[in-house]
């Protein structure tokens, strides 16, 4: 498949799986990070960490702040190297989608798609109409030639999110990355993510600390326990899409998620 | 895989999306598709269909997001901030200089007045002279400048991302910034006589160290998250610096490089000044030291204002406009 729309024409039709040779979209195996030299100021950031995403599945890292979730994104994206243990990601390069929107403020808002799907390899003349799609994808048809500083904070992960998406990724990492945003505008991306999701073939892995947005948009939860990171629980979530995030089921488990998290935390008040 | 796209086109469409506003009344016209295909069971009775609502939502927060047209400014009123207070300066300034001259303070071969610098360069102009003095130094200053940001650009690449040639020339690099190039013209008269190769010398010994330093504290200056992006992008390499390093240190580099012009120009008037000959074409610096050799006071003063325009209006013309160009189409300048 050679672009993420090709995928989405054949994905309803029948589940064409490019990964069907690899059981995981990503494996992470038995990983441990630390930080600094070693030595009593060393910092043990990840304990054994073991997640395999399978492929097309939607799974969400849950944890406290500073439990080292961006550290494992940065593990699996490959900007850094594990401690211990091993990652692989057998589709190859991941796309990351970084909790600030990291688009280039020196490119349009399409350009910087363009220069993803350059870097990709993908012919020039095919560029634009491709930007072009991705833009509509992400429903941003017009944003073609804004300049970054001309976008509203939500437009700006829009196109960070067509911007991933050109990668054409078999595995899409998401750092906490609707965080900054204000509710409303946090339900239409959580919508349009889920959309584009079901209708590619693609893996996402997606960091929050938001309970709820966990619940709202994954198949499997992972909660995370804080200092070491440690898989402290999983859950699946057998819900339909499309969700909302005040559905009462939502709300219902986030609830009990929400108190493993709370029993997490308060776990390091007592020592 | 994904199963669940088909319940995308979907229900009741009672429009209770909160921050729809106008647009609300699209979604009314569809009720008529099978309610049926959503499974109410596990969603919240009553619940909007998701695809009308955000539909809706998203032309609300679109419209919210676009901002509106900026007014146009008249150019009367650019006149009026950028171009007036300046004139007014430099009126005064001359005001000042020619009461100072008119009231005798001095004689007239060591304080002329204005009337008498103008009728010099009046003079000049005259005998068809002054605009080749001009282009002999205008040329040489151009030329020294390219090729100082030919050396500078890979030389402050080379300092900036090789750890070894920046811990081994770092220091002397900016070191060298603090140097006066006036320094290097006898060094450079003994090495290459009195020759355009000691007037180049001069010049780009002047620019380079700054081009370069600027190239560095632009590629310092680099938000590390532009480089990790330019890297999960799979930016390596050329690739890497062409499409992520370059542009990201853009403003810096452009900042380097009107230093570099301004250090080419005031180390080509210093060499022209002292590195006269009459094998040499004659620029504003030789021509200055005629002067100063024929005790032409006005000449020189006409000669030291030439020399400022020049330096003043390249910078007007060519490098403040790039800038401004640049830092604005990345949203860095803030219209006043
Ligand atoms: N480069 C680094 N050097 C030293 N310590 C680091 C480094 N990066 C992260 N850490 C430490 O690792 C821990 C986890 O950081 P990380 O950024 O992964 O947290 P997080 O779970 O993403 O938190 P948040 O939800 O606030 O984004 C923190 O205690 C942080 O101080
Ligand atoms: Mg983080």
């Amino acid at each position: 498949m050679t672009t993420a729309l090709a995928k989405q024409e054949t994905a309803a039709a029948a589940p064409v799986a490019p990964q069907a040779s690899s059981p995981y979209a990503a494996r992470i195996d038995h990983v441990s990070k630390s930080f600094g030299r070693p030595g009593p100021g060393q910092q043990l950031v990840l304990d054994d960490v073991s997640i395999d995403v399978a492929p097309g599945e939607f799974v969400t890292l849950l944890g406290a702040s500073g439990c080292g979730k961006s550290t494992l994104l940065n593990l699996v994206a490959g900007l850094d190297e594990p401690s211990a243990g091993a990652i692989d990601v057998p589709g190859g390069r991941p796309a990351l989608m970084f909790q600030e929107h990291a688009l280039f403020p020196w490119l349009t808002a399409g350009k910087n798609i363009e220069l993803a799907l350059k870097l990709r390899g993908v012919a020039k003349a095919d560029r634009r109409p491709e930007a072009e799609r991705l833009l509509e994808l992400v429903r941003l048809k017009g944003a073609y030639g804004k300049r970054v500083h001309e976008l509203s904070g939500g437009m700006r992960q829009r196109v960070a999110l067509a911007r991933a998406l050109a990668q054409d990724s078999q595995l899409l990492l998401m750092d906490e990355p609707f965080a900054a945003l204000d509710a409303i505008t946090r339900d239409v991306l959580h919508e349009e993510l889920t959309r584009i999701w079901s209708q590619t073939s693609v893996s996402v892995l997606f960091v929050t600390h938001n309970v709820r947005e966990a619940v709202r948009l994954a198949q499997r939860v992972v909660l995370l326990s804080s200092r070491p990171g440690r898989i402290a629980r999983e859950w699946q979530i057998g819900l339909p899409q499309p969700r909302r995030i005040e559905d009462a089921a939502v709300a219902e488990l986030s609830v009990e998620i929400t108190e493993q998290l709370r029993g997490e935390i308060r776990r390091h008040g007592q020592h | 895989m994904a199963s669940t796209d088909t319940t995308r086109a979907t229900g009741d469409t009672e429009p209770t999306g909160p921050g729809g506003g106008t647009e609300a009344a699209d979604g009314t016209g569809t009720a008529t598709v099978a309610a049926g295909t959503v499974s109410t069971a596990t969603r919240k009775a009553g619940a909007d269909g998701p695809a009308e609502s955000l539909a809706g939502l998203e032309a609300g927060l679109d419209a919210l997001d676009s901002a509106p047209a900026r007014e146009r400014v008249g150019l009367g009123r650019i006149l009026l901030a950028k171009v007036v207070p300046p004139l007014v300066a430099i009126a005064l300034v001359v005001t000042v200089w020619q009461l100072a001259a008119a009231s005798d303070l001095k004689p007239d071969y060591v304080l002329p007045g204005p009337l008498d610098v103008a009728d010099s360069v009046r003079t000049m102009w005259l005998e068809g002279t002054l605009l080749d003095y001009i282009w002999t130094s205008i040329s040489r200053g151009a030329l020294g400048f390219v090729v100082s940001v030919a050396i500078g650009t890979p030389l402050g690449l080379l300092v900036a991302r090789v750890k070894v040639v920046r811990a081994a020339i770092g220091p002397i690099l900016s070191g060298l910034q603090s140097l006066p190039s006036v320094a290097w013209v006898p060094a450079a008269i003994i090495w290459f006589g009195l020759t355009d190769a000691t007037i180049y010398a001069v010049v780009l010994l002047g620019a380079v160290p700054s081009i370069a330093n600027g190239l560095v504290s632009g590629v310092d200056q680099i938000p590390p998250l532009h480089l990790r992006a330019g890297r999960t992008l799979g930016a390596r390499g050329f690739n890497s610096v062409r499409h992520v390093l370059l542009p990201a240190a853009l403003p810096g580099y452009l900042a380097g490089l009107k230093q570099g012009w301004a250090f080419s120009w005031r180390s080509l008037m210093a060499a022209e000044l002292i590195a006269s000959s009459p094998d040499l074409g004659t620029g504003l610096g030789q021509l200055m030291e005629n002067f100063r050799v024929n005790s032409d006071m006005s000449g020189v003063l006409a000669t030291i204002i030439l020399i400022l325009i020049v330096g003043i209006g390249i910078d007007l013309l060519f490098f403040s406009p790039l800038e401004r160009r640049v830092l604005r189409s990345r949203g860095l300048l803030v219209r006043s």
